[in-house]
């Protein structure tokens, strides 16, 4: 069986003006297991998108290589687009006059599905929405979490072998975006062969969702493993966090105290205008020395905790910044 | 019947069925498509009436006036409409489904031709209520032929300008609002095309909604044939050409368009 999604070297470059040239994409290499729930974990701009509208046929690679289920993305295009479906968040698509029914119906014969089928999935699925009384109502008169409900909904009725999910839960409430994590799970949990690429910027969702993760910051793929194994790099240190005030003018007061572990020192600014930094400690007692020399340095700590090591963690450890805006 | 055909065909009713029936579904059109277009045509049957002429030029004005929505569907929804499709994300949805794309545009065009058709007839008929004007076709046969091959030509030309507009971006609208009017008046909408001259009709020809006009003129107009630019079987002929021209263009223009979009990433990057 081929991987459900393969890139040998992918670069994709976009030229906004003559002389002024974007790479979105350097080299990513990936392999995608049929029937794994795979995240892709960036910021905005890393480069996640322009990777999806490439395996999903929307955009050529400007070199390397993308194959989904086997099948090339350029010479394969009509092949691969019968295996596919996508999802956006924060999308508009759609056409407000006709009704969810008619919209989900609309597009489904674009992949030739029968109409009677698509009745029966449409009602199973508007169900396990909790959807179920929006079905004939228009679609301009629904709010944006239930527009992307229905635009799940459209991506499901086409039974995709691999399923493309493009920030799935982008600008939806807590409770909206609970609801379309656990259809994705379940979706995947009855349909062992059917493989999810999903790409998201929230570090809760990829761990909750995925089996593996790959981490992408400016066009490159910067870590990828499983959720598990991704938090041993973090370690099973504890993870400390003060917030400084005023700015550190450099952080080598924490270089000298033994147990502090270098690599973990990060500076970032927080949300309160304090300067936050996070470090790893051997044993908590060395956190009394941390203080002491925080305030030999002529700063004032304004909070301090232990905290649990998560992706963003990975993602400060490996990239040096926050993935998600600071501000 | 291979699975390609049936999805195909599944893709273009579907297409279709936005126009057809949720494009009714908002009144307002009976005010922007209907009201306003009947104002014109009311404004050119009181002139004609108050200089005197005959007659024919009611009937005229009024046929004219009834292809009035037939060009503004072709420039608007036709033309324009995978622009606007970008704009809201349906284009990607469409391109990455296994339907070839033709099929969308062909969708669209049956769609576009029902809508425009159903407004064209209620200005005909409320144009022909309220001014009492006569009309009488005198070969149904010649009739549908030329007003099918005229709405064929047409939206041909609305799915080849289609894949043309989407290169152009916005540009489209611009080009839209300045053709407009230049192309009522040359199309001949509220007076005969032969009153144009040899070059001008010639010119004019060009766009299917001139010829047509003037072979429905000649065939449900009482006396329609002083009108003639040239003959019907001469417009038929050319309609027919225009036809098979536009829509192996609209062919062509949008696999161009895709791989180009796809090149450059203008198909789906909306900051391109």
């Amino acid at each position: 069986m081929p991987p459900a999604i393969l890139t040998k070297k992918v670069v994709r470059t976009f030229q906004k003006r003559k002389q002024d040239k974007v790479n979105a994409l350097n080299g990513v290499d990936i392999e995608v297991n049929p029937g794994e729930i795979f995240g892709f974990l960036g910021p905005n701009g890393a480069g996640k998108t322009t990777l999806i509208k490439i395996l999903c046929t929307l955009l050529y690679p400007s070199s390397g290589e993308a194959y989904v289920d086997g099948l090339d993305v350029v010479k394969d295009t009509q092949k691969v687009r019968r295996v596919i479906s996508m999802v956006s968040g924060g999308e508009s698509s759609g056409y407000g006059i006709l009704t969810v029914a008619e919209n989900i119906w609309m597009f489904s014969q674009f992949h030739g599905i029968p109409g009677r089928i698509v009745k029966e999935r449409t009602a199973r699925y508007m169900k396990a929405f909790d959807f179920e009384k929006d079905l004939h109502t228009k679609l301009s008169k629904l709010s944006t979490g239930m527009r992307q409900k229905m635009n799940l909904i459209r991506g499901f009725v086409t039974d995709p072998k691999i399923f493309f999910l493009d920030e799935p839960t982008l600008g939806l409430d807590p409770h909206v975006a609970r609801n379309v994590r656990d259809n994705i799970q379940s979706w995947v949990a009855d349909h062992k062969e059917k493989t999810v690429f999903l790409t998201t910027h929230y570090m809760a969702e990829a761990e909750e969702l995925c089996d593996r993760i790959a981490i992408m910051d400016k066009g490159e793929i910067v870590v990828c493993d499983t959720p598990a194994n991704l938090r041993k790099q973090v370690g099973g240190d504890s993870i400390y966090r003060l917030a400084l005030s005023p700015q550190p003018a450099q952080m080598d007061f924490l270089a000298g105290i033994l147990g502090v572990k270098s690599p973990w020192i990060f500076k970032a600014k927080n949300g309160d205008g304090d300067w936050e930094i996070r470090f790893g400690l051997e044993a908590d007692e060395i956190l009394l020395a941390v203080l002491q020399a925080a305030k030999d340095s002529g700063l004032k700590v304004e909070s301090f905790g232990k905290i649990d090591p998560g992706l963003e963690d990975l993602f400060l450890k490996i990239v040096g910044r926050k993935l998600e805006k600071e501000e | 019947m291979t699975e390609g055909f049936v999805r195909s065909l599944r893709a273009i009713r579907a297409r279709a069925y936005i126009r057809i029936v949720g494009a009714n579904r908002e009144i307002s059109w009976l005010v922007t498509e209907i009201a306003l277009p009947i104002l014109s045509v009311a404004a050119y049957i009181l002139l004609y009436r108050s200089l005197g002429l005959p007659p024919i030029y009611e009937g005229l004005v009024i046929v004219g006036g009834a292809m009035i929505p037939l060009w503004m569907v072709v420039l608007w929804s036709m033309a324009m409409q995978l622009f606007w499709e970008k704009g809201v994300g349906n284009l990607d949805i469409y391109l990455s489904s296994p339907t070839d794309p033709i099929m969308l545009l062909i969708g669209m065009a049956i769609g576009g031709m029902f809508m425009a058709g159903l407004r064209s007839a209620m200005i005909l008929l409320l144009g022909i209520l309220i001014f009492d004007v006569d009309l009488f076709v005198s070969d149904w046969f010649l009739f549908f032929t030329v007003l099918s091959l005229t709405m064929t030509a047409l939206f041909s030309m609305g799915m080849a300008a289609a894949s043309a507009y989407f290169v152009t971006g916005r540009m489209g609208i611009k080009i839209n609002i300045a053709l407009m009017e230049p192309i009522y008046m040359m199309s001949g909408l509220y007076f005969p095309m032969k009153n144009m001259g040899a070059v001008m009709g010639i010119v004019a020809s060009l766009i299917p909604l001139s010829l047509g006009l003037d072979g429905i003129r000649q065939l449900c107009l009482p006396g329609g044939e002083s009108l003639k630019f040239i003959s019907v079987h001469a417009e038929i002929g050319i309609l027919f050409v225009m036809s098979v021209v536009f829509g192996i263009a609209s062919y062509y223009l949008l696999r161009r368009m895709e791989r180009k979009g796809r090149i450059d990433g203008t198909l789906s990057e909306r900051w391109m």
